[in-house]
């Protein structure tokens, strides 16, 4: 008989509510009902790989898909993708979206009236390594506005989708950059009860990554559930 | 057990211009094999008003049973041209539509079978993390004995399966609903 090994549970504090009021958006999204507890199957424990994906080398290098270089500061965004018992997720779709420097998106809903660049579209999306490595060059996004309330900022942040090796791990989430002063205001990254689950989506500066005259380096590992120790008989 | 999952965060308003960029909402080629069905709807928000910032992902085995994935082990075909993996936006009026095949059973945890289904993802500015639910097919006698679909109340278990279109084959209709008296079922799938 065949089993089918499980994925671990998050601890509750660690991940947001659906309903969070001083998100106003999640006010008339958010199920109402108590969600029904789903054991894992073959269906959640098996998910899409992209391993032999063909991967264009421009679409990790978000300042080489255009004619000219991007305004704004380079960066270079690495880390590693690692399940919760630290086992790295091989050859694993990772994709970024992002505004510019100027805190734009190449999107036909955003109305911030700062300037789209030319030069850069704010998408990229690469597999990771054999050690469960990935690498972006980008340039920093910038803050934007958007209408949650009064004065309302959104801080720094690169969105960034993976799959791991399951639908039960599917994970979209958002980088953020250390020091930056929107952080405390922002009611998305807020949305997580425990503290240092929230400290985990900043990025760390990095000399390790940081090229001279050229990028600065940011380090942001990104952990996806880990499979149960025990399995379910099937 | 040394590190815990990396938080979820909104896929926020914008998401089109990274994960709109491989949509795929035609899981089905000539060689595929399998009924072939068109699945739309309509996803709508607590005061039933149309989302058109969401996405749907979906996932599912080929017409014998049989995940395109090393874990599943069972002895069934593979289908090369079916990968089982699909990513539907909404458009502006809230709709989506995506044509697969219809999945063959699957087995569940205590050795039986499950009924055909696909699982799904919805994201969405608004949602802080993924919403998971199920798509069941109609006229499917597995369905009154699928053990996920009895761990829903039988009054809402209708959320979860398709309903036919009067008068036209192929397609079907699957609405999610986010909030509500009709809301649809989700699941807690860990993430
Ligand atoms: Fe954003």
């Amino acid at each position: 008989m065949a089993k089918t090994v499980t994925y671990r549970r998050p601890n509750p504090d660690t991940q947001p509510p659906y309903l969070h009021p001083a998100y106003v958006s999640s006010l008339k999204r958010a199920p109402s009902k108590s969600l029904v507890y789903l054991p894992h199957t073959l269906s959640e424990v098996t998910g899409p790989t992209f391993a032999n994906e063909p991967m264009d080398v421009k679409a990790c290098d978000l300042t080489r898909q255009h004619s000219g270089e991007p305004l704004g500061e380079r960066i270079i965004v690495s880390g590693r993708v690692l399940d919760e018992e630290g086992r790295p997720l091989r050859h694993s779709l990772i994709e970024v979206w992002q505004a510019n420097a100027a805190g734009r998106y190449l999107h036909k809903r955003d109305q911030h009236d700062a300037p789209l660049d030319p030069n850069f579209t704010g998408c990229g999306h690469t597999l990771t390594d054999a050690e469960g490595r990935y690498r972006f060059v980008t340039i920093r996004p910038g803050a934007y506005p958007w209408g949650n309330h009064h004065n309302a900022w959104r801080p720094a942040h690169i969105h960034f989708s993976l799959f791991g090796a399951a639908f039960a791990s599917r994970l979209v989430t958002q980088m953020y950059f250390p020091g930056d002063p929107l952080l405390p205001f922002d009611p998305i990254f807020n949305c997580t009860a425990d503290e240092s689950a929230r400290k985990r989506l900043i990025s760390l500066f990095d000399w390790e990554t940081t090229i001279p005259s050229q990028a600065l380096g940011f380090k942001f590992d990104i952990v996806l559930a880990g499979r149960d120790a025990t399995p379910m008989e099937t | 057990m040394s590190r815990q999952a990396t938080t979820s965060q909104t896929v926020g308003p914008f998401f089109s211009i990274g994960m709109g960029t491989a949509i795929h909402d035609n899981l089905v080629s000539a060689g595929t094999s399998g009924e072939r069905v068109t699945i739309e709807g309509h996803l709508l928000d607590g005061d039933g008003i149309s989302v058109p910032d969401a996405i749907l992902e979906i996932w599912q085995a080929n017409s014998h049973g049989k995940y395109a994935h090393p874990e599943d082990q069972q002895d069934k075909p593979v289908d090369p041209s079916f990968s089982g993996y699909g990513r539907i936006p909404t458009d502006d009026q809230g709709k989506f539509r995506f044509t697969t095949i219809k999945p063959g059973p699957v087995p569940d945890l205590d050795g039986k079978f499950q009924a055909p289904h696909i699982v799904a993802s919805v994201f969405a500015r608004g949602l802080l993390r993924r919403l998971v639910t199920r798509i069941y097919f109609p006229d499917e006698p597995a369905n009154a004995t699928d053990f996920v679909l009895n761990l829903v109340e039988a009054s809402r278990r209708e959320t979860l399966i398709a309903k036919k279109i009067a008068g036209v084959s192929g397609k079907l209709e699957w609405n999610v609903i986010l909030q509500g008296p009709n809301e649809t079922v989700f699941f807690d799938c860990g993430l």
